[in-house]
């Protein structure tokens, strides 16, 4: 999964480089997510602009790490979220749970 | 003019090929839909029920096992949406997947797939029939949005 990693006081943006997020790479996201929290990074938002389609699977690796994230008292922000990525959130009812931001400098902005 | 629209695909049981699932959607929708709008809604459908469809059956029924094999027969006839998945695996209760919670400090990250079926579509079963097993989803679409 080519995602890109950036710092920016204490929060962790990734960027996720890929036009979607289904069964078939939603563990890697997992696995990668959780590897941040295990570092002990606790504040992460996840840039989804570049995905275009997002099933089930994923939706369940993003609540996952928002679970980890509650965990450790930390938390999980999504940013640009697209289209069909939108009706997914809003039809499963996570827009509810997750803070969502139209862009990653709105969600550095919700940090300060 | 007929625009009846049937069409077959048969696929390892595995997920790698979910984004040929995703583009088979663009093309039906093509095909199906009257304007851009609605192929767009279209496209957006097909792709989420036939993923969420295709991956329940090869994790649920086929245990990801690469030697089964699904076979899924799409058709669109005066204006209703079938589609069949078929399988040889084991089968599953679609009955048992309870609903997700959607409250927050309950979340699990699993059993929305179902869920989306149900949501999307007007039914959805899941039976033996014919020596396999058959996940079968309907829709009456919007008339004035398909060609025909």
């Amino acid at each position: 999964m080519n995602i890109k990693m950036e710092q920016n006081e204490g929060v962790v943006v990734l960027f996720v480089r890929e036009d979607r997020l289904d069964a078939n790479n939603s563990e890697e996201l997992k696995r990668e997510l959780h590897r941040h929290f295990d570092s002990g990074k606790k504040n992460l938002i996840i840039d989804l602009a570049e995905i275009h389609f997002i099933d089930s699977s994923g939706l369940g690796a993003l609540v996952s790490a928002y679970k980890n994230a509650s965990l450790m008292h930390g938390t999980l922000k999504l940013s640009g979220l697209q289209s069909q990525v939108k009706s997914m959130f809003e039809l499963t009812r996570l827009y509810r749970v997750f803070d969502i931001f139209s862009t990653v400098d709105d969600a550095l902005l919700s940090y300060k | 003019m007929n625009n009846d629209i049937t069409i077959e695909i048969t696929m390892p049981a595995t997920t790698c090929h979910l984004r040929l699932i995703g583009r088979i959607s663009e093309i039906l929708a093509e095909e199906i839909g009257n304007r851009d709008a609605d192929r767009a809604a279209l496209c957006e459908l097909l792709s989420v029920v036939l993923t969420e469809g295709v991956v329940n059956v090869i994790k649920h029924a086929c245990l990801s096992d690469l030697n089964n094999e699904i076979r899924i027969r799409i058709s669109c006839s005066r204006g209703i949406l079938i589609i069949m998945i078929y399988d040889n695996g084991i089968g599953f209760d679609l009955d048992a997947i309870p609903d997700p919670t959607f409250i927050t400090p309950a979340l699990t990250d699993k059993g929305r797939g179902i869920f989306i079926l149900r949501s999307l579509m007007d039914m959805v079963s899941y039976r033996h029939a014919n020596g396999s097993n058959v996940l079968e989803m309907t829709k009456k679409l919007d008339s004035e949005k398909i060609t025909g």
